[in-house]
């Protein structure tokens, strides 16, 4: 058997091996539950009703697509906010203001697949700004404003095929990272046979400029590199500000049965961007442009109104292959490594090995003393690979089968999420040993430290985002609700406070401390500030106006009535568009509309906000519409009726209220 | 009808409870309800407003103008000058309560509603609670100046 097909085998064994073995711990009972005593679990988690909980949570929702917003630590829901899947509460991706927003190259899409959650940054620490959530299946990424809690912008992302390693922001939100899991041919729409791979194939690095002003986003330039899976990204912090990491996996550049032919090299990469250089190379230029095609979809700076689309045609690129200098290093990473995560002094760098038997903790000095010393091994299209015992710091043995993401509690200590073990371990940043460890039920994927992704974590809870939750609570059928499960972690002890279940996929989480952003929460949209074209500012203004076959119904909602509530004069063949306006400033006090026979859904809007709903209708007679939301003790008076005559019908248009 | 009445109160007062959400605002009326109202609330209502404030026999013009611009974007929904609509018509409202009640019952009608017997009287005869617009003091005083010229002229 010559050499390579022993590797081959070997790497066969290996993964049937894990296979089995997670068959078995799925199946398994857990060995160790570490609970605090009920009732001190249960007071530690007790937020009394009309209490305030002590931070936000915000949970990416995985393919369900949205985020969701839970007060930590009584894990109860406060919202949903719809970002990347329509959403019919809210009319998100259903109303003409917001449709714009699910435009891309590919056609209007109504559904993706959320999963890295980041708050925005100042100074390496969370400053509640912003958050930015990546789309994993036809890459973009949103940002979502912390003052009303609503998505106001989505850029897509060209040259990327799976946008996995995203959204993370650098220390001050200089940028916002992302890039392709997928390598694909990277010139656009190339028609080329699959395994043309090693070829044809390329990966990209994205750096998403973020305007301090208005956050609104930019992609600046792309690193176009070797095409392999790019899986995770970190910035830097603190020392190591003016760089992010990216994991790769699939250095074998295999394009088929990736579970076997993506697991034979022993070390694959994190591969390291100085990304201060490669913008001076931009700026410089240093890059090339090349067509592409994205949308770029947002409202207009803090506007209410309608968002656009605007598609962009070019995109600035880097190729390593063509420029001398460097700026980007490939640091050898034991083995399909997926989370990389940087401590809170910026020094360690950590990769997560999803088959790896230790947990490499690479240290940034060395990284900067081996790029001094010229410590390289090799270099693959352009990128030094620097070696692996220069760079690494230490190697935590014993953690688990499977590491895959850690987190740090800024007391000197590290968390890592094992998955095929189900397993949180603790390690030591000084000796790198293992000091406690606890189970996870089941399948723990990320975790979440309070703030444990910034320069000064909270630490004081943990959540671990585990991806079945059969047997933790009531049945539900074959399938259950993704759980979390929150631990206490500011004893020497991790110790398991509560399951809840989530939406969707729960990811990835962010946190921040209430008393940070809690000032800042708009209570209700300002009727003088209402800047919606079709907005109603006056009650008596309300109207109905045909253009053409277009019939524009401007209405206005109070407690406990429409104006107008009788419309006559619609025909078929009209389309009607509703702008509803709801004219109260009381905060929380939402109406809504649905009109019988209407093909999207209802709208409910928010004190003095503005929204629009285009319905067509499909028959002639009179189509009742009632407020969906319970506004008062007479909501179910808060009615009306829109008469449809037939196209020829000469029924004049006209609208009324108590006549 | 009474049963039905009082269910439609106590829903009605559910959301006056909270409104405005100053929990300051809260205990002050909770004192009142305790002591009873003074002359002066029972007379110019309770809120901010807690003594008679210094206003002309003249209209000034300036904040008439703003008082309409606020009252047709903010108060004209529910209010007629003439005629009842979801509230009391407006149109002598200046001759029925002194400016500080107007601003009063603006400003608080949460609190005029749960706590003054005028506020309660109208949460039984129109079956909901007049909310708050997110008026400021200011603008509550031009809705006065507005009100007043119009009932001087109509
Ligand atoms: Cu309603």
């Amino acid at each position: 058997m010559n050499k390579n097909n022993n590797k081959r085998l070997r790497g066969i064994l290996l993964g049937a091996g894990f296979v089995a073995l997670a068959a078995f711990l799925f199946t398994g009972c857990p060995s160790e539950q570490r609970m605090l005593d009920s009732g001190d679990a249960a007071q530690k988690v007790y937020v009394a009703p009309g209490d305030h909980d002590e931070f936000y949570g915000f949970f990416s929702g995985g393919y369900s697509g949205q985020l969701s917003v839970w007060g930590l630590p009584s894990a109860r829901m406060l919202k949903v906010i719809p970002v990347f899947s329509q959403d019919p509460e809210t009319a998100y991706g259903y109303s003409e203001e917001t449709k714009p927003l699910f435009n891309t190259s590919y056609g209007f899409i109504p559904w993706d697949d959320s999963h890295h959650p980041h708050i925005s940054q100042t100074d390496g620490n969370a400053d509640g700004r912003w958050i930015f959530i990546n789309a994993n299946n036809t890459p973009r990424i949103a940002r979502i404003d912390l003052e009303t809690f609503q998505t106001k912008e989505i850029l897509e992302l060209p040259n990327t095929g799976g946008n996995h390693a995203s959204s993370y922001v650098t220390s001050n939100t200089e940028y916002v990272i992302g890039a392709t899991r997928f390598s694909i041919p990277y010139e656009k729409d190339l028609d080329v046979p699959i395994d043309s791979y090693s070829d044809e194939f390329r990966g990209s690095l994205s750096f998403i400029e973020v305007d301090q002003e208005t956050g609104m986003m930019e992609v600046d330039f792309q690193i176009v590199v070797p095409p392999y899976n790019y899986d995770l990204g970190r910035a830097g912090k603190g020392i190591s500000s003016d760089w992010v990491f990216f994991t790769t996996y699939n250095t074998e550049e295999a394009h088929t049965m990736l579970e076997v032919n993506a697991s034979r090299n022993d070390k694959d990469f994190i591969a390291a961007v100085n990304w201060k250089k490669a913008a001076e190379l931009v700026r410089d230029g240093h890059g090339k442009t090349m067509d592409a095609e994205y949308y770029h979809n947002h409202y207009n700076g803090k506007k209410q109104g309608y968002a656009v689309s605007e598609v962009k045609n070019e995109v600035t690129v880097l190729d390593t292959r063509e420029i001398d200098e460097n700026f980007i290093y490939y640091l050898p990473t034991p083995k399909s490594p997926h989370g990389v995560d940087v401590d809170p002094t910026g020094e360690y760098i950590v990769g997560g090995g999803k088959l790896a038997t230790v947990i490499p903790v690479h240290s940034f000095s060395n990284m900067l003393e081996a790029i001094e010393n010229d410590d390289i091994d090799d270099y693959i299209d352009g990128i030094p690979v620097l070696n692996y015992d220069a760079t690494i710091a230490g190697e935590v043995e014993n953690p688990g089968l499977g590491p895959l993401h850690t987190e740090f509690d800024g007391k000197g200590y590290a968390y890592t999420s094992v998955y095929i073990s189900s397993e949180i371990v603790k390690w030591s940043l000084e000796t790198f040993e293992v000091v406690d460890r606890i189970d996870s039920y089941y399948s723990i994927g990320h975790l979440m430290i309070t703030g444990g992704d910034t320069v000064d974590p909270d630490a004081q809870y943990m959540v671990g985002l585990t991806k079945t939750a059969k047997d933790r609570y009531l049945p539900t059928g074959p399938k259950q609700n993704h759980p979390a499960q929150l631990y206490d972690i500011s004893g020497d002890k991790m110790e398991l406070l509560l399951d809840f279940p989530t939406i969707g996929e729960p990811h990835y989480a962010q946190s921040i401390k209430a008393d940070k952003i809690v000032d800042q929460i708009a209570k209700i949209y300002e009727m003088e500030e209402n800047d919606h074209p079709d907005a109603l500012l006056r009650m008596t203004e309300n109207r109905v106006e045909r253009r053409g076959n277009d019939v524009h119904i401007y209405m206005g909602a109070t407690r406990s009535h429409f104006r107008p509530d009788n419309i006559e004069g619609v025909k078929l063949g009209d389309d009607v568009y509703v702008h509803l306006t709801n004219m109260e400033q009381e905060w929380d006090v939402v109406h809504g509309i649905a009109i019988k026979g209407s093909q999207s859904t209802e709208l409910l809007v928010p004190p003095g906000q503005t929204k629009t709903i285009k319905w067509t209708p499909t028959r002639t007679g009179i189509y009742p519409f009632y407020c969906t939301a319970f506004c008062s003790a007479l909501h179910q008076e808060m009615q009306g009726y829109i008469r449809v005559s037939g196209p020829d019908s000469n029924v004049e248009l006209t609208w009324s209220t108590n006549e | 009808m009474k049963p039905l009445l009082t269910i439609f109160f106590a829903l009605a007062l559910t959301f006056s409870a909270c409104s405005g959400g100053d929990s300051q605002q809260e205990t002050q009326e909770e004192e009142t309800q305790e002591q009873g109202l003074s002359d002066f609330e029972l007379e110019h209502g309770i809120g901010p407003i807690t003594a008679r404030l210094d206003i002309s026999d003249d209209i000034d013009d300036d904040l008439r103008v703003r008082g309409q611009e606020i009252f047709e974007m903010k108060c004209e929904m529910c209010h007629n000058m003439e005629g009842r609509m979801v509230g009391p018509a407006l149109g002598d409202v200046a001759d029925r309560r002194s400016p500080e009640y107007i601003m009063n019952m603006i400003l608080n009608p949460g609190g005029m509603a749960k706590n003054h017997p005028e506020g309660e009287k109208l949460v039984q005869e129109y079956m909901s609670v007049m909310p708050f617009q997110n008026v400021s003091e200011e603008d509550a005083r031009a809705l006065v100046e507005y009100l007043r010229d119009y009932n001087m002229n109509n």
